[in-house]
């Protein structure tokens, strides 16, 4: 595997040999978990174990919450107090899952922006990158559909504007709303399928998460530097790599323990924080609350929906050229996925051939602003749809394109990168002084 | 230069994403209650007495459909002991189906429903309701002082103006906290509406916060538990991570070239 030269499993006892010739699996393993990865990896690629640990404890406790909870619209929400009151645990079960949501957004979150920088999109990894973000898209719909589980205001008012998007497309939208709905509003139907999907989905994630691992497993891990493990031999290759395991694991594992304390603080102390209070409210189709407000995670893309007003010029051309069929509603769930689609377009817009952010000194600065872009868009998303925070969305959601369609393709062009080191051992060695004369405990 | 902008982006996350509920315009008061921050407990003698406002006062018109009476001899709870619990459910008439007729409660069953159709259910009030989340929205402080829901209940009882108002037929009441100003429901205490066993003061503010102190124990009855679970959870977390740092630390001390103590 990665083509990275390195030592494979061998069967000896006789046991060994019968089973690796009828199925290979211990090989696999093996090979899986004795992985040649970059020495020099830093502190933002624990988020791979940290996100793996979120899909198993999702699952895990969603599965304990099943069990208890009835998806009916008359019986949701006291299911769920139910759970909170009477269930042995019952409120930790759900407010680590509830919580756990929080977490693997921060995560994954970490995860892109990570890989956004120290460029691990780029070839040859792009089809890990492509699978990552079929991942996240997976990952907003299943936390959508397991917010309206609960039957609170939110979860209601929350379904209503979401699927009411799907109301926008020209021609088939209405069509399209009321069969995604099952019904002509939010109700039963709704209730019902959201939790079948909610219960599914998280299974193709991890079947997606075996293909993500295994694209990257054979590419070899992308590192700091941005510069490939030397392959021509297994001698240059140990120098440049470590095995997985311990490694990693080890390291990986501290990490996850570090999160994992502040998330326990977080469920133990404060477990309604990210939360919003009228989703403590049973959700009522007459009462409409004062500010429908998403869940933090999908703040930034729900300012960009709200951000293209009718009153922006390029809204208006584009409803002119369009006659009308693309508006102002329209356009906003354009740019929503838009803005998600850009990003996974990122391979082929960034025209840089160093990978590294690390070496590219114009790019630090306007992934820099990227950063903070994102969580201006985080903020706007929870203001209320008025100036000067219209304004300011507009603002922030032209840099969110324009750093992927116009800066990433120029600065390749424009930038003169620094020097990289010619391997990652003498990245190492520079980080390490001493490391040169010092080997691996084997 | 990465490492600069995680922690910044950890900052930023912190202020960025809480509580973004536009709860409350109305102005909400500071209590101190026994069960805010981390190692908060509930006193069982104030939820006792919330219990004998909600019963003399509340009750009349708002219900704790959520709330089985048995759990008021939970330990994390109010504590009563069974007798007096089986007592007090005989206080409620409920509707039983299989009898096809009214009967007084027992302890298995639930508090009543709101009797009055627009009186909301109190059950979960305490969590949804919120306390001022800002300043920008960012949530700074709930993150300090709590979400605040126990704060925007006591803040409600004890901010009427007594000015009041007709509108369509309907007397509305002038309430600081209330957002909007004017509330439907009329002044329910005024200080002295209640006589404690205990002797504890019965003025309009100690009254307020017994009751909003009841009203978080039903929203979050299992709360004390909960700080516990979280408690040994982050002090074996930590525990752990120290192990696992120390293990990692020597693991990679013949890589990195420094020595293995």
């Amino acid at each position: 595997m990665a083509g990275i030269p390195h030592d494979h499993y061998e069967p000896k006892s006789n046991g060994e040999k019968w089973l690796a010739s009828r199925l290979p699996i211990v090989g696999l393993l093996y090979d899986t978990l004795m992985i040649p990865t970059p020495k020099n990896l830093n502190w933002m690629w624990i988020w791979g174990i940290v996100l793996t640990f979120c899909l198993v404890l999702q699952i895990v406790t969603g599965i304990v919450l099943v069990m208890h909870y009835t998806p009916h619209v008359d019986m949701a929400f006291s299911s769920v107090e139910h759970i909170m009151r009477n269930v042995n645990g019952g409120y930790m079960l759900r407010y680590m899952h509830q919580n756990g949501a929080s977490l693997f957004f921060i995560a994954v979150y970490a995860h892109i922006f990570r890989g956004l920088y120290y460029g691990s999109y780029k070839a040859p990894r792009e089809i890990t990158w492509i699978i990552g973000m079929l991942i996240y898209l997976m990952m907003m719909g299943t936390a959508f559909m397991g917010y309206v589980l609960p039957w609170g205001q939110m979860s209601f008012w929350g379904a209503t504007v979401i699927t009411g998007l799907f109301g926008a497309i020209p021609f088939v939208g209405e069509a399209l709303q009321t069969w995604l709905l099952g019904g002509p509003a939010v109700d039963n139907a709704t209730l019902n399928r959201f939790f079948s999907l909610h219960y599914l989905l998280p299974f193709v994630i991890a079947g997606l998460v075996i293909v993500h691992i295994w694209a990257f497993h054979t590419t070899g891990n992308n590192n700091p530097t941005g510069v490939e493990v030397r392959r021509t031999s297994k001698e240059e290759a140990e120098k440049d790599t470590l095995p997985f395991w311990p490694y990693f694991v080890i390291k990986d594992l501290f990490a996850l323990a570090v999160i994992l304390a502040v998330f326990f603080a977080i469920v133990g102390f404060m477990p309604n924080y990210l939360g919003h209070p009228d989703n403590y409210i049973e959700a009522n189709p007459l009462a409409t609350p004062a500010h429908i407000v998403p869940e933090w995670y999908f703040l930034p893309f729900y300012a960009i929906l709200r951000a293209f007003t009718g009153e922006v010029w390029v809204v208006q051309i584009a409803s002119f050229f369009t006659g009308g069929i693309i508006d102002a509603k329209f356009f906003g769930v354009l740019a929503m996925f838009g803005a998600i689609a850009v990003m996974a377009l990122a391979p082929w817009l960034d025209t840089s051939s160093v990978r590294s952010g690390r070496y590219r000194p114009m790019f630090k600065w306007w992934f820099a602003l990227l950063v903070i872009d994102f969580f201006a868009l985080m903020w706007l998303g929870a203001m209320p749809a008025e100036e000067p925070y219209a304004t300011f969305s507009l603002i922030a959601s032209a840099y969110w394109f324009a750093y992927f369609l116009v800066i990433l393709p120029l600065l390749g062009v424009m930038e003169k990168p620094l020097a990289r080191p010619d391997t990652i051992e003498e990245d190492f060695a520079a980080h390490y002084p001493k490391s040169s004369d010092a080997t691996p405990a084997e | 230069m990465f490492r600069t902008l995680t922690l910044s982006a950890v900052a930023a996350f912190g202020f960025a994403t809480a509580g973004l509920a536009a709860g409350a315009e109305g102005h909400i008061e500071d209590f101190d209650f026994s069960f805010e921050g981390p190692f908060g407990t509930y006193d069982q003698n104030q939820l006792q007495r919330g219990l004998q406002v909600y019963t003399e006062v509340c009750a009349a018109c708002h219900g704790l459909k959520f709330v089985p009476i048995r759990s008021l001899a939970e330990e994390g709870g109010p504590n009563m002991p069974e007798d007096q619990v089986r007592a007090y459910a005989e206080n409620f008439e409920v509707f039983d189906p299989e009898l096809d007729d009214f009967r007084p409660a027992k302890t298995s069953d639930h508090f009543p429903e709101s009797g009055l159709e627009n009186a909301p259910d109190l059950s979960l009030m305490a969590k949804a309701r919120a306390g001022f989340h800002g300043p920008y929205g960012l949530g700074i402080n709930q993150f300090f002082k709590g979400i605040g829901g126990p704060e925007y209940i006591a803040s409600l009882l004890t901010g009427y103006t007594g000015e009041e108002k007709e509108q369509a037929g309907v007397t509305f009441y002038e309430n600081t906290a209330f957002p909007g100003g004017w509330i439907s429901m009329a002044p329910p205490i005024y200080g002295e509406d209640v006589e404690y066993a205990d002797g504890h003061e019965n003025d309009l503010h100690h009254i307020a916060e017994d009751v909003s102190a009841f009203l978080m124990w039903t929203a979050e009855p299992k709360m004390m538990a909960r700080k516990q679970a979280g408690f040994v959870g982050v002090l074996f977390l930590t525990l752990l991570s120290v192990l696992l740092y120390l293990t990692n630390k020597r693991i990679w001390a013949p890589v990195k070239g420094k020595k293995t103590s």
